[in-house]
């Protein structure tokens, strides 16, 4: 029995990397969210600048990803 | 006789050697941890209502902890990738920069760490006032001393010592709130110092294993976890140091190397990313 989904290996370090950076990306938009949250009830600078750092964060890793897999398009999920 | 399969993968399965092994590894560590992270969950749901302490860990610490385990992550796929395009010195650069990151998380954990062991908690005799919580002046002891308990006051015969209460924070809602994220922001108001009789103290404690059944699930599951990233560091930098004299004999077998360390180094880091959410935010 072959490892393969759709003809990917899923256990290859490229798509464990895609499941990581996909869990980043959620991480960084559940921490914006809840930091914007505390802000719009609690103030505080900190709050504003880890929900918007978060957010930018998250945008950022999708761009990456995006990236990643084009550059490595190229080198098999073996 | 060779050993078959160390390079190329079996027509099977699809996997070399070290790749199977190292799965069937993360899966014994999948149960570790699920076995931990269960237990979290467990003493926290039955935990008595109000019990459950929150905002005592320093988020923004531990946020930029977490984009340093996100870029080492990035750095360590791209040494593997580096190596699938023969590019060695672009490996080095990569792999050095993940070990760099991964000794970065080490000192930001160990700076945090020496922070909850120098911070207490006093709970009174008199159970109408509330447990203060800060940092403590002890007579004997220069600075902020560490692992101290109501015993040990006791054992030396001290009577009264001194401490320097987290700022109180007024937020928006009205309410107060002490110490925590927002206390280490320092935007909160500093009480003033404190001179307590140890005779009035019920209990004192540092934020240690048995301040609470919080920090000792706290502890238990960030010390494993960092035991995990100093293997991985250990392997990496074996990796990128003498371990690399191998690129020039056998390259594919030194690149499926780096990838299996990297798979490594991508569970700790997945591990953090549920860590982090469920200790320092929830």
């Amino acid at each position: 029995m072959m490892f393969r989904v759709r003809g990917i290996n899923p256990m290859s370090l490229k798509a464990f990397h895609v499941v990581f950076v996909s869990s980043a990306v959620l991480l960084t938009l559940g921490v914006g969210a809840w930091s914007l949250n505390r802000y719009f009830q609690e103030g505080g600078d900190l709050n504003l600048a880890l929900g918007a750092g978060s957010l930018v964060t998250a945008v950022g890793l999708g761009v990456y990803g995006r990236y990643f897999l084009k550059k490595l398009k190229h080198i098999s999920y073996l | 006789m060779d050993v078959p399969y160390t390079t190329k993968p079996r027509s099977d399965t699809g996997l070399y050697n070290a790749k199977l092994g190292i799965w069937l590894f993360l899966a014994s560590e999948v149960m570790l941890f699920g076995a931990l992270f269960s237990s979290y969950i467990l003493l926290r749901v039955n935990a008595l209502e109000g019990t459950w302490p929150h905002g005592l860990l320093n988020i923004p610490i531990g946020t930029f902890n977490t984009a340093v385990l996100i870029s080492s992550s990035i750095t360590v796929v791209m040494a593997w990738a580096s190596l699938k395009l023969g590019k060695f010195n672009h490996f080095k650069i990569y792999q050095g920069l993940t070990i760099l990151c991964a000794l970065a998380f080490m000192v930001i954990k160990s700076v945090e760490y020496k922070d909850k062991f120098t911070h207490y908690e006093v709970w009174f005799n008199d159970h109408e006032k509330k447990s203060i919580r800060g940092h403590i002046e002890v007579p004997g002891e220069e600075g902020n001393p560490w692992f101290m308990t109501h015993k040990k006051l006791a054992e030396r015969k001290i009577e009264t010592i001194k401490i320097h209460p987290d700022p109180k924070v007024t937020v928006a809602s009205g309410k107060e709130a002490h110490g925590g994220a927002e206390a280490h922001d320092g935007h909160g108001d500093h009480p003033p110092v404190q001179e307590i009789k140890v005779a009035d103290i019920k209990r004192l404690s540092a934020f240690v294993p048995a301040h609470s059944t919080y920090f000792a699930i706290y502890f238990t599951l960030t010390a494993l976890h960092a035991l995990h990233v100093m293997g991985g560091a250990l392997v990496m930098a074996y990796l990128w140091g003498p371990g690399s004299k191998m690129w020039k004999t056998d390259p594919e077998r030194f690149t499926n190397r780096i990838e299996v360390s990297g798979l490594f180094w991508h569970f700790v880091d997945l591990v953090w990313i549920f860590l982090f959410p469920v200790l320092y935010l929830l």
